[in-house]
């Protein structure tokens, strides 16, 4: 590692750390307050909007009325979605006159937008039209995160000291969302993003002539306001097929490293406004502090076996499928980021990864995203983990487990187990039935452990709602684009419906204030055991599978032997 | 009151002959599917034997799976011993009920105030019966009439009589219970079936006990996880198909069926799936030990949840009555004369308030016994003079000693020509003000002194509160006492908080009020005027002694009487809850070391080199020496776990008020840390035991 590695890294942490703390509050402002003096342009946008749409801001929802509005809402907008998709062909803004996306890939891709997912079973210059991209793709990738925000916020509101059914208003927190964090944010970044090199233009693709007189077609489009979204947004979806290791959509290390600091910066502030939305800022920043712990845990043994070099060439870096640009540290911290957040975008291929590289992004996946995590899902998946962890250590306080003052009961560990263990039902069925089918073994790019991580991976990345590829696999098939599909919709729901019931029913319970005999969770012995509680299902889950995969594969390479 | 000694010793021979053969009773799979995650093992059980049977039928090794099945089959007969173990203590104590529910005659009081004799099976509720002295009370009721002492001890275990009179709180007689004397006339006020020794039965005896709430959410979680291992272990299989036929030269795998299903029945949580019953029987046990019947499992439950206790003053706190604690002598008075005359004062008075005044003379100020002499006539306490005394005479004059209120012996120096010191009535009066009672002793027109009567606090009291604060619960006193009394004996005494004056409904209007703050209130009643507050808390203990009413609207029943029990039913609560999630935690914490075990077994041939040496070998860290052995070991280890708990699960953690968070660190490096780390160490000492014997 290099005296400027370590200065990227370091720079890296204070930024988010000091992010952490100025978007913290400013989207604790936001969302808990209704009167903007401050903010006076965004805050008239936002009045005549509800005006206009015949929405009362002051109507608080349950929380079956929440989760229908919020169902409906994106189900309209998966409808469209299908819709430009399947006739981009006869619409416009289509300079290259791509025909229409076919019905499993339109699926596919649908399912992934509105997820948040962002998979992409194909290559965006060579598939999608400008339309597609911008009014389709881009459109969602604001919506699927605002959205996966307003169900942490209904879930922070069922810790009201007062019991009621009420958990806000999803049209409220949807439209606050939009116009003051993700659309003044990505105006930011786009035009920093431009300034560095980044293309947005609607003119169609140029073809150069190269040194050597070949002719070769330069893909062009409006991809700097895309990028910025799916950066903040953690979609991940390139605009470009090899996403953000491609110089359109990252030009210069200064864009990398504002690329990777976007990935994380919301999703690391949503635990400091949680805290301070539930009245303890102490509360939201252990939160924040397990994720830190993990992700730099995560971090330091995939930079430490990317630097071991590759054993089978004699310690040779591992720079196949990476941008030498960036070289190891920018790639794998992003590699971590990404797959620790929801994002999923990519600015080097993970499945050239050093083996135990690799399979800390697979796991950081398969906990289900909630080192930071996706916007807003993320910290919801971490707090089906906390109250996983009160359950099965508060008891041993001598009273009934209870979070932030609300009793865990029946009702919420079944609902709390059931959105952590669907995932990985997701993952470890689709697995099986991959690994062991032609249909799923036909698409494979490599043999052995290393195929059976492309797999794994690939399950995990669309049942998590992460997004990004292995790479190796052809997920292009029916089966694939199928089953993935499936496996992202369902992951999507279950992390939407089940926090939500449990927000719905935290609401309506009484509120205990705390005492000496309730189990606190604000410090770092709770930090301790919900990483324990983490690390212990997750591994007790996944280990088999990995030790089948990565673990066999990092020992057969120090015996000489690649796959 | 001495608490009744019974040995139920979780090893009394009876008991353990009862659970052995119960533990094969309750393997029929209509009680086992109750317990998901056992049910799963009898699954497991069941298709190991099935193959075992084939290989023995086909000619094929059969020795490993055989043994396998064993195991299995063992690890169900613990978690079923477990659970009847529990019960069977339940049961010995039923067995010593049902005795005093012999066949009871009643004298049955119809038209005409004739008296028909029936069998008391034929009682109805609303009959009267009539009981005199040697009659056993046929059916619960209520003393209409007459008073009478009863012998209580069929259900109490306490031999003194108590005695039970109509009207008041102190009107409730229960079935089978004994007249010592006199004759009442009872009402009887249940149906048969429903009387207090019938519900005590089929509480002891566990035959109404329902899952209780955190039982159930504790079940979905282990279900829970069960089914997420299953899938875990199903999918694995596949995983293993796919790299068998990957591995470049060898690929071979242990992954037979009963290996895969020895895999699941260690990883899923059989420890506390066995125990998780017999924890809940041993709490309400535990308490039926102290005397106290829980009504239900979320009684006791509950009861580690409260953070509020509502307490009596009389009798908690205080000794129940003012107790004499010095003499203050007036200026020309010797502290010694004063006692003296103080003690002669109330040699007669056989109040409490006499007596310790007696107790304090002798005791604090060393004078000698004295007793009654012919020169001695005693004025016993009227309400008019408001005096007690005594009349000596010496040398043929009559010396008057009188003790009694300010105002009264300011009337009696008065009348006898004396003047009433303003010194003694500003001392008097700070005496009141600290919320203590001022008494003036006089002789003749002499003020002597005063003595300060106080209700004493009970002696390590305050330390139990203190307790009390470290667990996080408040205490609030209730008294009758006037608020400067009150206050002086809350601080006194370390309570939180007091209501002073109170009248029962101020009882029920403060734990309403608490509840709404969101706290969980336990409290201690026996008359009828406490039933409605019973009724609202959260864990409301009634008396033995008290009225029926008050003993239905509680959900406990202290057969002792004493207020204080709610602090160990307090205990009691909390170390059930503690033990349930001690044992999850160390069920779950022992998975890991399982897989270290068995995969490396699971995986012995996958991606193997030419020599056959898989690189996944370097997964047996404990070094186990063969693959068969590895498994055979985890699977003895899980069932013996079982096995090696059930004293842990029927005594309970122990429980320390030393503070949520110390607590947390103590049971996790027990039962966390503990539970990564045991299992590592049973597994490997079990795999050399059966390599030593040849077991595979």
């Amino acid at each position: 590692m290099t005296q400027s590695d370590v200065l990227t890294l370091i720079t890296f942490f204070i930024v988010i750390s000091g992010g952490t703390y100025i978007l913290g509050e400013y989207m604790y402002a936001v969302f808990s307050k209704n009167n903007y003096t401050w903010l006076k342009i965004p805050s008239i946008i936002e009045i005549k909007f509800y005006k206009i749409m015949g929405i009362n801001p002051d109507e608080e929802m349950n929380y079956k009325e929440y989760l229908s509005v919020l169902l409906i809402f994106n189900f309209i907008g998966a409808i469209v979605l299908l819709f430009i998709l399947m006739a981009q062909g006869i619409l416009p803004f289509n300079p290259q006159h791509l025909a229409g996306v076919p019905f499993w890939l339109a699926f596919n891709t649908t399912i992934s937008f509105v997820t948040n997912t962002n998979w992409q079973a194909y290559s965006g210059e060579n598939t999608l039209s400008y339309l597609s991209q911008f009014s389709g793709l881009t459109v969602h990738n604001f919506l699927s995160a605002a959205t996966g925000i307003t169900v942490l916020l209904a879930f922070a509101r069922a810790f009201k000291t007062k019991p009621s059914h009420e958990l806000g208003n999803f049209w409220v927190d949807l439209t606050k969302t939009l116009i003051y964090l993700f659309l003044p944010l990505s105006i930011i970044l786009s035009i920093f993003l431009i300034s560095q090199g980044v293309v947005q233009t609607f003119s169609p693709y140029i073809t150069a002539t190269t040194i050597e007189g070949s002719k070769q077609l330069i893909p062009l489009g409006p991809a700097a306001s895309q990028i910025a979204i799916k950066q903040l947004g953690t979609n991940g979806g390139g605009f470009f097929g090899v996403n953000s290791a491609h110089p359109f959509e990252n030009a210069t290390p200064f864009s990398n490293f504002l690329e990777m600091i976007s990935l994380l910066l919301i999703p690391a502030a949503l635990p400091y406004t949680f805290g301070r939305l539930i009245g303890s800022r102490r509360q939201g920043m252990i939160i924040w502090s397990a994720m830190a712990i993990l992700l730099i845990t995560g971090l330091g043994i995939g930079l430490w076996a990317e630097y071991q070099g590759n054993s089978a060439l004699s310690g040779l870096p591992f720079m196949e499928g990476k941008e030498v640009r960036f070289g190891i540290t920018n790639s794998v911290l992003w590699g971590v980021s990404t797959t620790a957040t929801a994002n999923g975008s990519v600015n080097a291929m993970h499945s050239s990864f050093a083996p135990i590289t690799g399979m800390i992004a697979t796991i950081n996946l398969m906990l289900g995203e909630i080192i930071y995590g996706g916007v807003g899902t993320g910290l919801t998946g971490m707090l089906m983990y906390v109250i996983l962890t009160v359950f099965i250590t508060g008891l041993m306080v001598g009273r009934t487990p209870e979070y932030l003052g609300k009793k865990i009961e029946a009702r919420e560990i079944k609902l709390a187990i059931i959105t952590i263990l669907i995932p990985s039902a997701l993952i470890l069925i689709g697995s099986m039935i991959a690994s062991t089918t032609q249909m799923g073994l036909s698409s494979l790019g490599n043999k052995g452990p290393h195929g059976l991580m492309e797999i794994l991976y690939t399950y995990s990345s669309c049942s998590q709602n992460n997004g990004s590829a292995f790479g190796g696999l052809n997920a292009n098939t029916a089966f694939y684009n199928s089953s993935l599909g499936i496996c992202m919709l369902i992951g999507r729901l279950v992390s939407i419906i089940f926090p939500l019931a449990i927000a719905g029913n935290l609401a309506q319970k009484k509120y205990t204030p705390p005492s000496l005999g309730t189990f606190p969770t604000d410090n770092m012995l709770f930090v301790t055991l919900l990483i324990g509680v983490i690390l212990i299902v997750g591994g007790l889950t996944f280990f088999p599978a990995l030790s089948l995969g990565s673990i066999v594969e990092h020992i057969l390479m120090q015996k000489g032997i690649l796959f | 009151m001495e608490k009744r000694k019974k040995d139920y010793s979780a090893f009394d021979k009876k008991i353990f002959k009862q659970a052995l053969k119960d533990s094969f009773i309750k393997m029929d799979p209509n009680t086992q599917i109750r317990n998901f995650v056992m049910f799963v093992v009898l699954i497991g059980a069941f298709i190991t034997t099935i193959i075992t049977i084939l290989n023995v039928i086909n000619h094929e090794p059969f020795g490993f799976n055989l043994q396998l099945s064993l195991w299995l089959w063992i690890t169900l007969i613990f978690a079923n011993f477990a659970e009847a173990i529990a019960e069977g203590k339940g049961k010995a104590q039923a067995e010593s009920l049902k005795k005093s529910k012999k066949d009871i005659i009643a004298h049955l009081l119809i038209d005409n105030n004739q008296i028909k004799d029936i069998s008391a099976t034929e009682l109805k509720k609303g009959n009267i019966v009539v009981c005199t002295a040697g009659d056993m009370i046929p059916l619960d009721g209520e003393i209409i009439e007459g008073i009478a002492s009863v012998n209580e001890s069929a259900i109490t275990g306490e031999s003194a009589p108590v005695i039970r009179e109509s009207g008041g709180d102190r009107s409730a007689v229960t079935g089978g219970t004994q007249v010592l004397s006199d004759r009442i006339v009872i009402k009887v006020t249940v149906n048969q079936g429903e009387s207090f020794i019938d519900r005590l039965i089929a509480l002891v005896e566990g035959a109404s006990r329902k899952k209780t709430p955190n039982e159930i959410a504790l079940s979905i979680l282990l279900v829970s996880l069960t089914i997420l291992f299953i899938l875990a272990v199903v999918t694995l299989k596949g995983f293993i198909i796919y790299s068998e036929k990957e591995s470049v030269t060898i690929g071979l795998s242990n992954s037979t069926i009963p290996i895969l299903i020895a895999l699941i029945v260690c990883l899923i949580p059989t420890t506390i799936g066995g125990l998780l019953s017999a924890i809940g029987i041993s709490g309400m046990d535990r308490l039926i030990r102290k005397n106290v019947i829980a009504m239900s499992g979320k009684a006791v439950e509950a009861a580690g949840d409260v953070d509020v206790l509502l307490i009596d003053k009389t009798g908690t706190i205080t000794y129940g009555n003012r107790q004499a604690s010095e003499f203050i002598a007036n200026n020309d008075t010797k502290a010694s004369e004063l006692a003296r005359f103080a003690q002669s004062a109330s040699l007669a008075d056989t109040t409490p308030e006499g007596e310790s005044i007696m107790d304090l003379a002798e005791g604090k100020y060393g004078l000698p016994k004295i007793s009654q002499t012919p020169n001695m006539t005693f004025i016993p306490f009227s309400a008019q003079t408001a005096m007690s005394g005594v009349d000596i005479i010496e040398d043929n004059k009559t010396i008057m000693v009188r003790k009694g209120s300010v105002n009264a012996i300011v009337q009696f120096v008065t009348k006898k020509g004396g003047v009433f010191p303003p010194k003694v009535r500003s001392t008097a009066d700070i005496i009141a003000r600290s919320g203590a009672t001022p008494l003036v002793v006089a002789k003749d027109e002499q003020v002597l002194g005063i003595i300060v009567l106080k209700d004493i606090v009970k002696e390590g009291i305050a330390k139990r509160f203190a307790e009390l604060r470290k667990m996080g619960i408040k205490t609030i006193m209730i008294t009758g006492d006037n608020p400067l009394t009150a206050a002086t004996i809350a601080a006194e005494a370390g309570v939180d908080d007091y209501i002073s004056e109170a009248k029962p409904e101020d009882k029920l209007q403060r734990i309403i009020l608490e509840q709404e703050q969101g706290h969980l209130i336990a409290m201690v009643g026996d008359g009828t005027n406490d039933a409605p507050a019973l009724a609202q808390a959260d864990v409301a203990v009634a008396m033995n002694t008290g009225t029926q009413a008050a003993r239905e609207a509680g959900n406990m029943i202290d057969l002792d009487s004493s207020p204080t029990k709610l602090i160990e039913i307090v205990e009691v609560g909390k170390q059930l809850l503690m033990t349930r999630g001690s044992l999850t935690t160390f069920s779950i914490a022992n998975d890991i070391s399982k897989y270290f075990a068995i995969l490396p077994a699971l995986f012995i041939g996958l991606y193997a080199d030419k020599l056959g040496h898989s690189p996944l070998a370097i997964l047996n860290i404990m070094h186990l020496a063969s693959p068969m052995s590895a498994i055979l070991s985890a699977v003895i280890f899980n069932a013996l776990i079982i096995v090696a708990l059930i004293p842990l699960a029927l005594k309970g953690v122990k429980y320390r008020p030393i503070g949520a968070k110390a607590l947390m660190v103590r049971n996790m490096t027990v039962y966390g840390f503990g539970g990564i780390i045991a299992p590592f160490i049973g597994i490997k000492l079990i795999d050399i035991f059966i390599n030593a014997v040849h077991l595979v």
